[in-house]
């Protein structure tokens, strides 16, 4: 039976784990909503959601319940299949790219070491990418499945943005794993202990940063639900639930992006530990989640304060400035690595 | 690990299947994603995560999108099946039976199944990949990507050409 139970504890943690980090990142997503709403609120000098609970704290509930029971409206030539695959492959993917993000060191239970993450890849950045790289077919089928104007413009418009912000997102991270020399998170962290990469690697983060706004179609970057042009881009025929998965998975992918950003560059769970061993095992998660909070709501103080870009400025700064810039750091950053091994 | 290769095989084979024999492109584009997709989780069973990554990042995540992206744009229907060459219903499926014949032949000969590589035995690592790339193999690697490069300006020129 000890051995049984050794087999089965592993699992038991896993499924545990997966469920804990699910929720957490399904109650971060409609809270990050609240979030949003309050703070742009507060900058437009508004109250911003009030009446749903103490300060609209239930706000997201009534918002879930309302979007269920809206009718479900298919346009009359869509691609039924398509039409379907994309609001679910969206969020999906959305969700994947959390499973192998480092959240804190590890807790031991009765002799098992339970490290706080799903899954420890050795090329767990590249996964992260790969995820985010396969993101584009949401968007661009549901454009296209549409049978509508609007909606195959803005995913067009959104599927060029996003395959050409990708590259300067990955040329950001690359100068990361030059001095880190691993693509395995946990250790990119662990190198951390003396200095955060933001210090070492201040333009990889300003260029991965800016990369990951216009990944994730915010403003300034949400050129593919221009309202103003586009109707609401690639999701105009999409309602209810399909809609709000395509909610949740833009958010999803704001909180995803955040933890990169905090595991890349800012030490992700390292910070101050002391007392006793529980506290030393949880102190880590409250700093990791306390920097996400910190890029969650500068994501949202961007948007209450930029205006949009122009579509053909947007492609410029992409091609023209971001790459060459990513391209130009990841030459300085091998050339002073290089003199400094000889 | 081999009940969940078998599974992921038949996804794939009858992805590649759905890929041959669906009429509307943007299925079949989509159907050659599982198959990528099954095949980038085949490796990772195989303990080669780099291998996997870097499979779906360059055929999934970039190659087919562009794929998909072209039959969006031209708005590519249903296909019209032409008339069928009758030498291709006569010659085609003896002919494809003898290359599988011979495919499944030689990989037998090759790798018997007692002497199969053992899983752990592959050195997948993004380390050994890179040392063999930029160190066995740089003179190839190089040349691959000028090959690359050219295509692309020759790409460019074609399309300015026509504007």
């Amino acid at each position: 039976m000890a051995m049984r139970f050794d087999l089965l504890l592993p699992l038991l943690a896993i499924l545990v784990k997966v469920g804990v980090v699910l929720v957490a990142l399904l109650t971060a997503v409609a809270y990050a909503v609240w979030l949003e709403r309050k703070v742009v609120a507060r900058i437009q000098s508004r109250w911003g959601p009030y009446r749903v609970g103490p300060h609209g704290l239930l706000q997201p509930v009534a918002d879930a319940l309302k979007i269920f029971f809206k009718e479900d409206i298919v346009p009359s030539d869509a691609d039924r299949v398509v039409y379907w695959l994309a609001p679910f492959l969206a969020f999906t993917l959305a969700l994947l790219s959390i499973a192998v993000i480092p959240f804190g060191t590890s807790i031991t239970i009765g002799g098992h070491t339970i490290p706080f993450q799903i899954a420890d890849l050795n090329v767990g950045l590249l996964f992260v990418l790969a995820v985010t790289s396969l993101g584009v077919y949401g968007v661009a089928l549901a454009g296209w499945s549409s049978n509508s104007k609007y909606p195959l413009l803005g995913g067009l418009r959104s599927s060029a943005q996003m395959i050409s912000y990708e590259l300067s997102l990955g040329l950001g991270v690359v100068g990361v794993v030059m001095v880190a020399g691993s693509l395995s998170l946990r250790e990119i962290v662990e190198r951390q202990s003396d200095l955060w990469n933001v210090f070492v690697q201040p333009v990889g983060f300003l260029l991965y940063f800016t990369a990951a706004i216009a990944e994730t179609n915010r403003v300034p970057f949400d050129l593919p639900e221009g309202e103003s042009e586009l109707v609401g881009g690639f999701h105009t025929e999409y309602s209810s639930f399909k809609f709000a998965m395509f909610f949740m998975a833009e958010y999803a992918n704001i909180v995803t992006v955040s933890c990169l950003a905090t595991l890349l560059f800012f030490g992700g769970w390292l910070g101050p530990v002391f007392g006793p061993p529980l506290l030393r095992a949880l102190l880590p998660v409250l700093w990791f989640c306390l920097k996400v909070f910190c890029f969650l709501f500068l994501y949202i103080w961007i948007r209450g304060t930029l205006p949009r870009f122009r579509y053909d400025q947007l492609m410029a700064f992409g091609w023209k400035f971001l790459l060459p810039v990513g391209l130009l750091n990841v030459l300085v950053t091998s050339l002073i690595l290089a003199w400094r091994s000889t | 690990m081999a009940p969940l290769f078998y599974v992921l095989a038949t996804v794939a084979i009858l992805a590649a299947l759905c890929l041959v024999l669906e009429r509307t492109p943007v299925y079949s584009a989509l159907s050659l994603i599982v198959v990528l997709c099954s095949l980038a989780v085949i490796y990772l069973l195989l303990g080669a995560e780099f291998l996997a990554v870097v499979q779906v990042i360059v055929y999934a995540g970039a190659i087919m999108v562009l794929f998909v992206l072209v039959i969006m744009l031209l708005n590519a229907r249903q296909e019209t099946s032409t008339d069928r060459s009758r030498l291709a219903r006569w010659l085609g499926a003896p002919l494809l039976l003898a290359f599988l014949g011979e495919v499944i032949f030689a990989v037998w000969q090759r790798f018997p199944p007692e002497t199969a590589p053992a899983a752990t035995a592959l050195v997948g690592g993004p380390r050994a990949i890179g040392e063999l790339l930029f160190r066995n193999y740089v003179l190839p690697f190089e040349v691959t990507s000028i090959l690359i490069l050219v295509a692309v300006l020759g790409a460019v020129v074609l399309a300015k050409k026509r504007l």
